[in-house]
């Protein structure tokens, strides 16, 4: 038996990169990866090449081994289908049994915690390093104590309320004011008819049947 | 009024009584006057209603309609208003119960018109002050879709836009149907309290505030606008907007709709027949020169229409480039990505000679692709006017802006002072017929009457915080601002030329300004100008009685969500609609039955018992 095992696991050590070939890239562990790095960083886009790509293993490496603790390698993901667009697929293998592939779930539960680590690795977003069919983890608005425009609306009808209430305030006083002052013009007053108000009224003329003359004269406005 | 005698006894009276507290408020000085004029005059509507109809109308080529209609319509019936308010010192009841007690039906019909129109016109203002206190976050909450459940955004949002989202439902919450009320929806509720706390911050003393405010009010629109001019000027594709907008199909003048809707919009934008314009001139000394402030005040109104639709058209333009382009990198992306080639090689330069080149060599892969067709001529006719423009298009069109927050508060302010100086006039269109009549017990101070009216106001407008509040605006603006304020119109000019008299008329306005008014004056009064307005409102309510009553509602469970769902009215909602229209109007044939009936049993009195008693001097009037 134990002969048989270190044949095993030498042959499964030769057979490594070819077991990519048989599953890349139509394994439901795999997933694909795609790069937009001249959209994220215009002109100071970097070309992608050879180290690019051992930084991007060993970056899911290391997202691999923050999730389950296992002693990953750099040789354990393996990359085909390269583009020129840049995407490419990958998997993972088993760190102690390289011919076994690591479920597709733990993956993506790795990738979706060090999301952020890998996508600042690239200097890239969750829109221009694309895992196909990983969703980026939707940021969650900062939810503060009080909706900031509770403070807008509070600090607008304090003051609002301010200017009613002083307005009311210095309108109450100058009406107290000119009560005083009216107090001592109205003797002036009672000497003839004082006009209050719109219209027009002329001294009043007590005639001997008690007609009332003061609204004399034409009157300006349709007769009825 | 034709006995100078009195007149002179009159001015000597008024001077005398300037200590005693009678008096009839004035303006401070004149320019509060005027800008408080063009403050109601210029409105929400200058700004997103006129560039809309100058866009579905062949752009320059609409101005020519809506001159004429501001010369031969406009101008005369803003002109008589002044000079009537002017001359008889009273608010629109008042005023036309001089002219004759039969026709005070046409001033309690401005009264009741002025009040429902405020109930719903604030309602807008604090929609503007919702958004405007939503403007001071970093991100805008209408950039992105709310996330639900760590993993996705919520349904109704994505297939909608956010913009659309924030609108309908966090703002407005809107429901389905207008069967279906929904509940008082609280923020709403508390931007309603503050646009009417505001609102009485300035209206508490009556003109004597409102002078002061229209100093803000009325100046600050024309900052703002200007601000974004030159803002608008410099965003890439303004030039495309602003060419669609100017360049005039002279054909369009041929269809008389444009000529109606160029009559309607010259007199609504004018605010006429409120009885606001009578109220405000009502305050100014009798030796005003009113044909000069009628001039100013038609002129500068549409001037700002004209001045306002520039940058909205800029931002427009600027709004369909940059969504033809989010439509063009859309399509590039799924070319490279099917196509796996490199990142950036497909731009939007060369994409159609990649998109050709692709299609001859794989056509069945491109097909699959299901691309979209991007036209920017169809992105620049989405057109929106009203609320649409502000809260939809304006809003997406603002966060593509760099430094959006700014933008967004200093548009949303823009749209509250115009509104407000716009309420200035409702709301005097209503206080002071009612001082006038003497309604108002004298114990109470003007300060807490202002009050309790903006109070009262507050209570009625919570039909418009429910769910289905917007539907309900949208049937009190179609059918309250219109066929009513036309025939209130109507009536007020045959009231002045045939009733009064074009002849006593001009004698007050010679004694006013110191010259009669000329031929133009006279042609338009007698017969142009009613002439043009029966036309126009004959016109106005055949076309609303042939339009089906339906209205377009947003439900999220429509199979075909995001378009909206058209809905006939239900009938309760018709008779409604019915009488809103029809209750202003009736007031006037019904205010003179009144009155001749009471005439009637005066004289069925009088002709039974003369007593010795009577007082033969004092003919009633009111």
């Amino acid at each position: 038996m134990f002969p048989r095992l270190h044949f095993a696991v030498c042959f499964t050590a030769v057979l490594g990169p070819t077991l990519v070939h048989t599953l890349c890239p139509d394994t439901a562990d795999g997933y694909k990866v795609r790069l937009s790095i001249k959209t994220a960083l215009g002109d100071d886009a970097y070309k992608w090449d050879e180290s690019e790509m051992f930084l991007f293993r060993a970056t899911l490496a290391f997202a691999m081994r923050k999730y389950n603790q296992k002693p990953y390698e750099v040789s354990d993901v393996l990359v085909c289908n390269e583009t020129q667009r840049v995407s490419f697929w990958f998997v993972v293998t088993d760190p102690e049994n390289t011919s076994e592939l690591i479920s597709g779930k733990d993956v993506e539960r790795a990738v979706r915690i060090s999301r952020n680590r890998i996508n600042n690795a690239f200097l890239l977003t969750d829109e221009t390093l694309e895992f196909l069919n990983i969703p980026p983890t939707l940021a969650v608005p900062a939810e503060s104590g009080t909706p900031p425009w509770l403070i807008v609306f509070g600090v607008v009808i304090g003051v609002v309320g301010v200017g009613i209430i002083a307005l009311l305030i210095s309108s109450f006083i100058q009406k107290r004011r000119k009560k005083g002052v009216t107090e001592g013009e109205e003797e002036d007053c009672e000497e003839e008819a004082c006009d209050k108000g719109n219209g027009v009224s002329h001294p009043v003329e007590e005639g001997a049947d008690g007609v009332n003359r003061g609204f004399v004269g034409d009157i300006p406005f349709t007769k009825l | 009024m034709s006995a100078k005698g009195t007149e002179v006894k009159a001015d000597t009276a008024n001077v005398e009584v300037s200590k005693s507290t009678g008096e009839r408020p004035k303006w401070d000085n004149k320019i509060q006057y005027l800008l408080t004029c063009i403050g109601f005059a210029v409105g929400l509507g200058n700004v997103w209603r006129f560039p809309y109809l100058c866009q579905i109308y062949g752009g320059g080529a609409f101005l020519i309609p809506y001159l004429i209609a501001l010369v031969f319509e406009g101008l005369p019936l803003l002109y008589l208003e002044l000079a009537i308010g002017q001359r008889l010192r009273m608010g629109s009841i008042g005023v036309w119960n001089s002219i004759s007690p039969y026709l005070g039906g046409v001033g309690m019909a401005s009264m009741v018109v002025s009040f429902l129109v405020g109930m719903f016109y604030n309602t807008i203002l604090a929609w503007v002050l919702w958004y405007f206190f939503h403007s001071f976050q970093n991100p805008l909450p209408w950039r992105s879709c709310p996330v639900f459940n760590l993993t996705e955004y919520v349904r109704e949002c994505e297939l909608s836009s956010p913009v659309n989202y924030f609108w309908y439902r966090e703002t407005l919450n809107i429901t389905p149907n207008i069967e279906t009320s929904g509940s008082l929806q609280w923020w709403l509720v508390i931007c309603l309290a503050t646009a009417w706390c505001i609102v009485y911050v300035c209206f508490i003393r009556g003109i004597e505030t409102i002078g002061k405010a229209a100093y803000i009010t009325a100046t600050f629109p024309y900052l703002v606008l200007t601000i974004f001019l030159v803002r608008a000027l410099t965003l890439p594709g303004a030039m495309t907007g602003l060419k669609y907008l100017f360049t005039p199909q002279w054909e369009i003048l041929k269809n008389p709709r444009v000529w109606l809707d160029a009559a309607t919009q010259i007199f609504f934008s004018l605010s006429l027949a409120f009885g606001g314009l009578i109220a405000f001139s009502s305050y100014n000394p009798q030796k005003n020169n009113c044909e000069q402030d009628a001039i100013i005040v038609g002129c500068i109104n549409s001037a700002t229409s004209i001045y306002a639709s520039i940058p909205i058209f800029a931002i427009l333009g600027f709004k369909a480039n940059s969504n033809y382009e989010d439509c063009l990198n859309n399509n590039i992306l799924s070319l490279t990505n099917a196509f796996n080639m490199g990142d950036q090689n497909i731009t939007i330069e060369n994409y159609e000679t990649w998109l050709t080149y692709l299609n001859t060599s794989d056509p069945t892969k491109v097909a699959n692709l299901h691309l979209k067709v991007c036209d920017l001529q169809t992105f620049l006719d989405q057109s929106a006017s009203g609320t649409g423009l502000a809260f939809i298009v304006f809003t997406e069109a603002v966060i593509k802006m760099p430094g959006s927050q700014v933008w967004s508060v200093l548009f949303f302010i823009m749209l509250f002072t115009l509104g407000l100086s716009s309420m200035f006039g409702n709301l005097e269109g209503v206080l002071t017929p009612l001082l006038d009549l003497k309604l108002v017990p004298t114990c109470i101070p003007k300060e807490i009457f202002t009050g309790f009216m903006c109070l009262v106001y507050f209570i009625f407008s919570f039909i418009f915080a429910l769910g289905s509040g917007n539907y309900w605006l949208e049937i009190f603006n179609s059918y309250v601002g219109s066929v009513p304020l036309l025939v209130i119109a109507f009536f007020e000019i045959t009231a002045v030329s045939y009733v009064y008299g074009i002849n006593r008329f001009s004698d007050d306005i010679e004694w006013m300004t110191g010259r009669r008014p000329n031929i133009f004056w006279q042609a338009n009064w007698r017969v142009i100008s009613p002439l043009m307005l029966l036309v126009v409102l004959l016109a106005y309510v055949v076309i609303q009685a042939m339009q089906e009553l339906t209205y377009s509602a947003w439900n999220p469970n429509y199979v075909d969500f995001p378009m909206y769902e058209v809905l006939p009215y239900p009938g309760w909602v018709c008779a409604i609609c019915v009488l809103l229209s029809t209750v202003p109007c009736i007031l006037i044939p019904l205010v003179a039955l009144y009155r001749f009936v009471h005439f009637l049993k005066k004289r069925v009195e009088r002709l039974r018992a003369p007593s010795f008693y009577e007082n033969e001097g004092y003919v009633s009037d009111m």
